[in-house]
């Protein structure tokens, strides 16, 4: 489904992505972990198609189609899905709105009917026990004065609506307490499925004792350094990133 | 050159002698007209050296040829239709600056009528009030519509009446290169609840000059909600100042949409000069093309306790300017004022620009006072977080702007005005493929 080689990528003309290989099929989980300036949130911005990350070399395949070559909204129409790390708060658009929109731009690039306010709100109400959200929250400006599990919520229960088929979460277990993180897990792995690929970003590993993946990638200096299955993740939360020091990490042209 | 005074120095020598003018002859009206003439002729149109007219040349009006129209024939209801309110909506309309019966409907419970003839009828009443809080010594415009005003609404609300419904007062000038000079009274009586619409609309004509003063003495402890809608044509001049003397306790609230003509004008001058008086000054101005739109406010806090906002917020496009230009007062009494002012604009093209200039004067020293203003495009981070979801670039722009303008379309309490005032702002702003009913507007 996904196949990233050899990608590398500058922010504010510093190289942050470095060589990075990464190949995701369909139905599996895969969790990147690495310490902070690896390049974990770079990878979901690149993949997501944010400007100000410049990509120098390499390429990205999704579904057999050059995703780099995509308009950030184009991507998402053909289900690639974001779950961001911040989510921006949008004084003045309702939430309930937004999403709306968003879900008819997705359905109308698929050639399917757009849905009438009634229809996308059963859709709508139904996606929300998933992550068990407050539906006052949806009467509310996107995600303005949410607290920080309001917000990771949102994303999820965003990811629940529009049905993506590659869902990058970036570090969507920080600044959750342990009952929220138990909420977002369960959302997430209600969206598994055979046809839809994840990636999950992340610092920690106590996110994966909820949420199993498949593969286990170590992000450090721009390149993945390490790959395994979940016990990978068990090792790294034991002892740390010190064996990949990022000085050694050599950067592959 | 030509003076370009002298074709209204002609138009007055008209104008003041006629019967209609002055209420069947009451001298005293006749005095003030020409005071308030005598005024505009040494004053001349203001120019760009005058501190108060510093970013906005007026040159265009002053250089163009305007006649004061008679009513004409009346437009049908039906090309009315789409600037009410609502059916139901009590209203006065005003054809070129004369009121229209026909296409009026008078509410009940207070006093409304046209001002020519209120003249008649209680000319002591007006005498009392007309030029009372509307100085024109030093303000061309207002001198200018002193001196030629032929109508407008009176409006008197007794004591404790509440209204639960709004009065729409609605200008329409259906003449091409008219001049037209509302003159607006409105006096709301002590615990008094009034909410009122005046909106200008240009019908089938586009250059035309519209300049209007609007008093209002709202008296202790009332409540007013005032709407200012200008929606004239993109070739429209219109200048207007509303001057409002508010008693103890009081509260305004005025909403002041202005939205396009080629050159647009707003002075609004509020003295809180009683105890405990509240204001509110929210605006919205959405200049496109090369328009030109300038809102000068005035708070002047003469006494104690009394509180100010004001928010003001801009969104340019194409080569459009705009000025704002917030000057509050306060004065050595007003201890324990609050005020605080903000002005917002969003720029969409890089051909625009902005003056903003707040100007505090405070000779209180136990007051609060803030300030602020900026000048931005659309959040970047917003714009890349909507087209994550799949909305198109454009329709993401469209709609950040629209939610932009829409908290000051939100701050309006009546539900009908809401939706009208939603579907003139979308209509002036940049399309995209998402509608704005998806997005709940």
């Amino acid at each position: 489904m996904l196949s990233i080689r050899n990608l590398h990528a500058k922010v504010g003309g510093k190289e942050i992505l470095r060589g990075l290989n990464l190949e995701v099929k369909k139905g599996e989980v895969h969790a990147i972990m690495g310490p902070n300036g690896s390049g974990k949130s770079t990878l979901a911005h690149v993949l997501a198609g944010r400007d100000n990350y410049e990509v120098t070399a390499g390429e990205v395949s999704y579904e057999g189609k050059d995703l780099l070559a995509m308009r950030p909204e184009d991507r998402a129409c053909e289900g690639v899905f974001l779950a961001f790390q911040y989510p921006v708060e949008i004084p003045g658009v309702a939430n309930l709105y937004f999403l709306k929109a968003a879900l008819n731009a997705v359905r109308k690039y698929r050639g399917e009917s757009e849905l009438d306010a009634i229809d996308f709100l059963k859709i709508a109400k139904d996606k929300m026990k998933l992550v068990d959200m407050d539906p006052k929250l949806m009467e509310r400006a996107v995600n303005a004065g949410f607290s920080g599990g309001e917000k990771k919520r949102s994303e999820i229960f965003q990811m629940a609506v529009l049905q993506p088929r590659l869902c990058v979460m970036d570090e969507t277990d920080s600044g959750l307490d342990i009952d929220a993180l138990r909420v977002v897990a369960e959302g997430v792995n209600a969206l598994r499925s055979p046809e839809r690929a994840m990636i999950l970003i992340t610092h920690y590993q106590r996110l994966l004792n909820y949420v199993k993946p498949d593969f286990v990638h170590v992000l450090q200096g721009g390149r993945i350094v390490e790959s395994g299955g979940p016990e990978l993740a068990l090792k790294l939360e034991a002892e740390g990133y010190a064996q990949w020091p990022e000085g050694n990490v050599e950067v592959a042209r | 050159m030509s003076d370009p005074l002298a074709p209204y120095r002609a138009a007055f020598e008209r104008f003041v002698d006629a019967p209609a003018t002055n209420g069947g002859g009451q001298p005293w009206l006749g005095e003030l007209r020409r005071q308030a003439m005598a005024r505009f002729l040494e004053l001349g149109f203001p120019t760009p050296r005058l501190e108060e007219w510093r970013f906005t040349d007026i040159s265009p009006i002053a250089k163009a040829t305007f006649s004061l129209a008679a009513r004409g024939e009346l437009p049908a209801v039906e090309a009315l239709r789409p600037h009410l309110i609502g059916e139901a909506v009590p209203r006065l309309v005003f054809v070129n600056g004369r009121f229209a019966a026909e296409l009026s409907v008078l509410p009940s419970g207070i006093v409304a009528q046209s001002l020519a003839d209120a003249l008649h009828e209680r000319p002591a009443d007006v005498r009392k009030h007309l030029a009372a809080y509307a100085p024109f010594a030093e303000r061309a415009f207002t001198a200018l519509n002193t001196a030629l005003w032929s109508d407008g609404a009176y409006l008197v609300v007794p004591r404790a009446a509440v209204l639960d419904t709004p009065i729409h007062l609605l200008y329409v000038t259906t003449a091409a290169d008219a001049m037209v000079h509302p003159r607006n009274l409105v006096v709301v009586g002590a615990t008094a609840q009034l909410t009122l619409v005046e909106s200008y609309v240009s019908l089938g004509v586009e250059a035309h000059l519209t300049n209007a003063i609007t008093e209002m003495v709202i008296e202790e402890g009332a409540t007013v909600e005032h709407v200012k809608l200008q929606a004239e044509s993109e070739k429209a001049f219109h200048t207007a100042t509303v001057e409002v003397a508010q008693g103890r306790s009081s509260n305004l609230t005025t909403h002041s949409f202005a939205l396009g003509g080629a050159i647009v004008r707003n002075d609004w001058n509020t003295a809180l000069a009683a105890e405990g008086a509240e204001c509110t000054l929210n605006g919205l101005y959405v200049p496109r093309g090369r328009q030109l739109i300038d809102n000068h406010t005035s708070i002047d806090h003469v006494s104690p306790h009394c509180s100010s906002r004001e928010l003001y917020k801009g969104v340019l496009n194409g080569r459009a300017r705009a000025v704002f230009h917030g000057k509050i007062t306060v004065r050595p009494d007003a201890q324990k004022t609050d005020a605080r002012q903000t002005n917002k604009n969003l720029v969409l093209s890089d051909d625009t620009s902005v003056n903003s200039k707040p100007q505090l004067e405070i000779f209180a020293n136990d007051v609060k006072c803030a300030h602020g203003a900026t000048v931005g495009q659309i959040d970047k981070q917003s714009l890349f977080y909507l087209r994550s979801r799949g909305i198109d670039e454009a329709s993401a722009n469209r709609i950040l702007t629209y939610a932009f303008a829409a908290e000051m379309i939100d701050k309006v309490a009546h539900p009908g005005l809401k939706l009208h005032l939603s579907g003139l702002v979308a209509e002036r702003l940049p399309a995209g493929s998402v509608s704005l009913e998806a997005v709940g507007v």
